[in-house]
């Protein structure tokens, strides 16, 4: 009798263990457990035997409920790992894939340069300032020095518009209207568009100037040198660019340099640069007795160029988006 | 300034190489833009003599020369020269000689016959003279003289840069006094004796100009030969200062203005009548000039008179009448002085510049007149022959040099640096500024020389430039650095950059002149601001709108096979002339698929609504609204005006299909354009509580006519929307089954929560029921 319980067990365990999905596992289940199970028949038998014989028998056949409710369990367990091991499979993604949706664009190289220079000139003060393109005769040229019949207006070769202003032939207007706006001291730097009659791989009618000011007192030719080298040693993160300022003459600044770095071809203009001529800030309000300043001015566009080794102006303005695209 | 090394140095010779020089000349702000040889490198060539030619046995285009090179006995030498032939003096270039291009010359036999050398040309030494065939030398060239020492080959070229205040540098004596100034070399030339008078002819001179001229010399010289040939000294220096040689006369005046910085102008002195008057023009007047131009004459405007009229355009250029032609026999010569306040800007009135007006009106040495005169009357004397009648000088006010003041303090104020008041002096005095001083302030007169130094900060530059910028520290002396506001409810201009890059737009920039059409079809715009001196016709006009550049970058890409472009630009754009008339713009297109090709997404095209979503973007946390409108450069059923806070910002839509077509576009475009300022104001963020009890969410499906605005009935249930509404949006549009023709519904999602308690369904209830009320009270109906 209780090796018939063993064979019932072995038959049932071996009945679970062949089932494939939780359905045959209940119905093998219910085949050895259920009330017309096998085991449940041996439990009910146990009614009909002698008492000595019951005790005996008894822990044989409820041995074998647990041992067969134990590989129920793990039949119920290897048959969810399956399960979910089979789910997983399946789901399984190609993560080679491209990515879906949109990528992003960029902003335009001199944008770019813009916002360098920008935020160098803001981590010491500066302030970033803006004015109109059509500018008048006044802030263009007489403001800055530059009277009717001035050789010096030969140097910039000027848009004119019917009424006689001028498309801005730089960005020092923006310095006139600053001044004549706020009192000393003042440290500004302006970023805009300007405008030539001139049209080359080097020269766009238009191109993008960054001019920049302080005024106050105490600020002299030492400032300028200083902080203009900090700039192109930080701009081209050089510490030891080599720059060099050399006698020039504007209108607006006085005494006035042109701006040369040592490049692997030899010393490269790339800029100008002067003390506020004392006629200027007359001009504006400001006493040049009592403020003295420096200001400066260089073309975005060339900044542009070096930084990212591009050669032809006219890239920057023909708007290729094979070109356009590798400012990301 | 273009001028040959060695016409400087017979000036002045400092002890310095020629790169030596030019960097001098740079660091001091003469800066020297090109150094170019006068001829390539090249040795072992030498003045030789042809003897004699026959002809060579083998070849009809050769001839077997001997030459005589100096040595005792000549060389024999094949030559193919077309022009050989005996008496001739040439380049002979001899065996072991390096010509330009690495040609080396061997002992050769050439069609059997043996050669010792090679007979140049001008091309072969790399000294182009323009003739088929051998250099031709002078006849008295000395044979057997190295030929680079014969014409003087070992000479620069500088090409100087000059700014406009440095035009007392416009001259070889010029140049050579600032390197004196900066070398302490000594300059070597001096004053040319006066020529004495040896006929009585002359010509009166009135002064009727005040003090736009004030000084004017004047003198005859009679029995003149013009056809005298210029010597080659004179030829080559003109030559390597970029001058073409014409005649003796005019090369005499040519070369003293190159030598001493005096234009100087030579009159047929037959073609004149009576006195020569300086005066300004009667409106109206005319002259035909030297260049053949016919002007009509301004009253600021100095001419030259006779008896009578105007002979010439002073200190411009002179009359065709009164010129120099072959044949003429006297000359009457001018060397005049004239301010640059009554010569600048007329040269370009009249549409050309000259080397005369270039220095006049940026100022010419007052103090060079007479000996410039002397100067020319001695050479052409020498060249042309000729007898001189008296110089007629005629003088007035001439231009003041009052001493300027310079603070010593200043010079320490305005550079950094501070320099003794000896070493001031002494760099002041070396430039030939005269000087007094007492206490801080030395006085400084500057010479009739310098136009360019009338304030204190014209001698700061002086001393700066002399004792070299280099030599300045760089040091930060005002360290005070406040700290810059950043105010909350601002946000930058790049922002809005970053936003549309993020979006997938690349930045664009455009030309803000564009094509006039461009304002016609896009902005309807016909009376844009005009350019008066546009670089090309399709530059003409101020644009007004983005839109053209952004369409012709479209179109540019298209052409490149581009299947997708999205781009923007942020510029300004003009209304008008005025600074309140020209804002700042952002604008963008988008065209092609919404996405790029790619395996996950279906491949549509962008429309109206991404772009209403990019605008959003940039709008938010604002939220704008939308409203039809008829634009020049939209679709009429697809182009909204863009309400903020109801004021409009802008427009979106897509391009009109007949500018799709007008600009082959193959297909629309959606752009918008927006105002820069509007975009500029970020909203603090303002935070309620957050509600702890459950949201209630309703839909409503409202059938209304197809014409009908969903922006409009939502409008109307927002305006109808009780206190714990939170939200309405709507998640669908349907036609079709179950709703009629002409009909549409728009489905709403309504959201309520109270910050308070739990809604009931009865307070549920009732404003859905008020929502459904207001929402058929205004056409519409629920359905069901």
């Amino acid at each position: 009798m209780v090796a018939n319980v063993q064979s019932i067990l072995d038959e049932g365990i071996a009945a679970l263990n062949a089932t494939n999905d939780p359905v045959e596992l209940e119905n093998a289940k219910a085949r050895y457990t259920g009330k017309e199970g096998a085991i449940t028949a041996l439990l009910k038998q146990l009614a009909t035997l002698p008492p000595e014989e019951k005790k005996t028998f008894g822990a044989t056949v409820n041995q074998a409920k647990q041992a067969f409710e134990a590989a129920l369990t793990a039949r119920r367990e290897t048959l969810a790992a399956e399960k979910l091991a089979r789910q997983l499979a399946a789901e399984a993604l190609d993560v080679t894939l491209p990515a879906r949706g949109r990528a992003s664009g960029g902003l335009h190289p001199v944008t770019l340069v813009q916002q360098r220079i920008e935020a160098l000139f803001r981590s010491i003060g500066f302030e970033v300032a803006d004015g109109p393109e059509i500018e008048t005769d006044f802030h263009n040229f007489k403001a800055l020095n530059m009277p009717d019949n001035h050789p010096a207006r030969d140097m910039a070769d000027t848009f004119y518009v019917e009424g006689g202003e001028v498309l801005r032939t730089h960005t020092s207007p923006i310095q006139v209207r600053y001044m004549l706006d706020h009192q000393p001291p003042i440290k500004i730097v302006a970023p805009g568009r300007v405008y030539r009659v001139d049209s080359d791989a080097t020269h766009s009618p238009m191109f993008h100037q960054m001019e920049g000011l302080w005024v106050e007192e105490g600020v002299s030719f030492a400032d300028l040198k200083s902080v203009i080298t900090d700039w192109l040693r930080n701009f081209f993160e050089d510490e030891t660019l080599q720059v060099r300022f050399r006698p020039s003459f504007f209108p607006f600044t006085e005494p006035s340099a042109e701006v040369d770095v040592l490049g692997q071809r030899g010393w490269l203009e790339i800029g100008g640069c002067g003390m506020v001529h004392p006629n200027v800030l007359r001009n504006v309000n400001i006493d040049p007795e009592r403020y003295t300043g420096f200001a400066f001015g260089f073309g975005l566009d060339r900044f542009a160029m070096l930084y990212y080794g591009v050669n032809d102006l006219r890239l920057f303005f023909e708007n290729d988006l094979s070109f356009l695209g590798q400012f990301k | 300034m273009k001028f040959s090394e060695n016409w400087l140095r017979t000036w002045v010779n400092p002890e310095l190489s020629s790169e030596e020089l030019a960097h001098l000349l740079t660091m001091a702000g003469l800066e020297v833009e090109e150094t170019e040889s006068a001829a390539p490198a090249f040795d072992n060539v030498f003045v030789a003599e042809v003897l004699s030619t026959t002809k060579h046995p083998d070849a009809d285009r050769l001839n077997v020369c001997t030459v005589n090179v100096g040595e005792a006995e000549p060389l024999q030498i094949v030559c193919g020269a077309p022009n050989v032939k005996p008496g001739l003096k040439v380049p002979c270039a001899r065996i072991g000689a390096a010509l330009p291009g690495d040609f080396k010359i061997k002992r050769a036999k050439v069609r059997g016959v043996e050669s010792f050398g090679m007979l140049c040309s001008g091309d072969e030494l790399g000294i182009p003279d323009g003739v088929d065939g051998l250099l031709v030398l002078p006849a008295d060239a000395p044979v057997g003289t190295p030929l680079r020492d014969y014409l003087q080959l070992d000479d620069q070229l500088f090409t100087i840069k000059l700014t406009p205040n440095r035009a007392d540098c416009l001259s070889i004596k010029g140049v050579a006094r600032e390197v004196s100034a900066l070398t302490g070399a000594v300059v070597n030339a001096g004053a040319t004796p006066p020529v004495a008078a040896t006929i009585d002819d002359q010509r009166n001179i009135k002064l009727a100009a005040g003090t736009a001229c004030p000084r004017y010399a004047g003198r005859v010289i009679r029995n003149v030969d013009q056809a005298a040939p210029t010597p080659d000294w004179m030829k080559q220096r003109l030559v390597r200062a970029g001058l073409r040689p014409i005649s003796a006369i005019v090369d005499v005046t040519n070369y003293v203005l190159l030598e001493l910085g005096q234009p100087l102008h030579a009159f047929d002195n037959a073609k004149l009548q009576g006195d020569i008057t300086v005066r300004f023009a009667q409106q109206g007047e005319r002259i035909t000039l030297l260049n053949d131009k016919d002007v009509a004459l301004d009253a600021d405007m100095l001419v030259i008179a006779d008896a009578t009229g105007a002979v010439a355009l002073a200190g411009i250029m002179g009359g065709g009448h009164s010129a120099v032609e072959a044949g003429a026999r006297d000359i009457f010569l001018e060397s005049a002085y004239f301010a640059p306040e009554a010569i600048a800007g007329r040269a370009r009135r009249l549409g050309f510049s000259s080397d005369a007006s270039h220095r006049f009106e940026r100022g010419v040495d007052f103090g060079e007149a007479r000996d410039a005169m002397e100067r020319a009357t001695r050479l052409i004397l020498d060249l042309c022959g000729g007898e001189p009648g008296p110089v007629i000088e005629a003088v007035e006010q001439l231009p003041a040099r009052p001493p300027v003041a310079l603070r010593v303090s200043r010079v320490e104020r305005v550079l950094g640096l501070a320099l003794p008041a000896a070493r001031i002096v002494a760099i002041l005095e070396r430039l030939g500024l005269s000087t007094t001083v007492d206490g801080d302030t030395i006085a400084v007169t500057p010479p009739s020389y310098r136009f360019d130094i009338q304030i204190e900060e014209d001698l700061i530059e002086e001393i700066a430039r002399v004792y070299g910028y280099d030599n300045i520290p760089v040091s930060i002396s005002v360290a005070r650095t406040p700290m810059l506001p950043q105010p909350g409810d601002v946000r930058p201009k790049i922002a809005l950059k970053h936003i549309l890059v993020a979006r997938d737009y690349q930045e664009a920039v455009n030309y803000a002149f564009v094509e006039e059409q461009w304002e016609a079809d896009f902005a309807a715009n016909t009376q844009p601001v005009k350019l008066l001196n546009p670089i090309a016709s399709q530059m003409s006009v101020m644009r007004s709108t983005l839109f053209g550049g952004l369409i012709n970058g479209l179109k540019h890409n298209i052409n490149r096979k581009q299947d997708r472009v999205r781009l923007f630009e942020v510029a300004r754009v003009f209304h008008g002339k005025g600074a309140d008339q020209q804002p700042e713009k952002i604008a963008a297109l988008a065209w092609g698929p919404r996405e790029a090709e790619q395996w996950g997404i279906a491949r549509e095209r962008i429309d109206f609504f991404d772009m209403k979503a990019d605008v959003a973007a940039l709008l938010a946390p604002r939220v704008a609204q939308f409203q039809p409108v008829e634009h020049p450069a939209l679709h009429p059923g697809r182009a909204a005006t863009v309400l903020l806070d109801g004021q409009p910002i802008g427009v979106l839509g897509e391009l009109h299909p007949k500018w799709v077509q007008a600009y082959e576009l193959v297909h629309a475009p959606v752009l918008f354009e927006l105002d820069v300022a509007a975009l500029l104001h970020a909203r603090k963020a303002e935070v309620v509580a957050v509600s702890k009890f459950q949201p209630v969410r309703r839909d409503l499906a409202l059938i209304v006519d197809e014409d009908r605005a969903a922006g409009e009935v939502l409008a109307v249930l927002q305006e109808a929307a009780a206190a714990f509404v939170t939200e309405i949006a709507l998640f669908d549009v349907y036609r079709g089954k179950g709703v009629a023709e002409e009909k549409k519904s728009l489905a709403f999602k309504v959201l309520m929560q109270d910050t308070h308690k739990t809604l009931t369904d009865e307070e549920v209830d009732a404003a859905v029921a008020k929502l459904i009320r207001r929402a058929e009270a205004a056409g519409a109906t629920l359905r069901v």
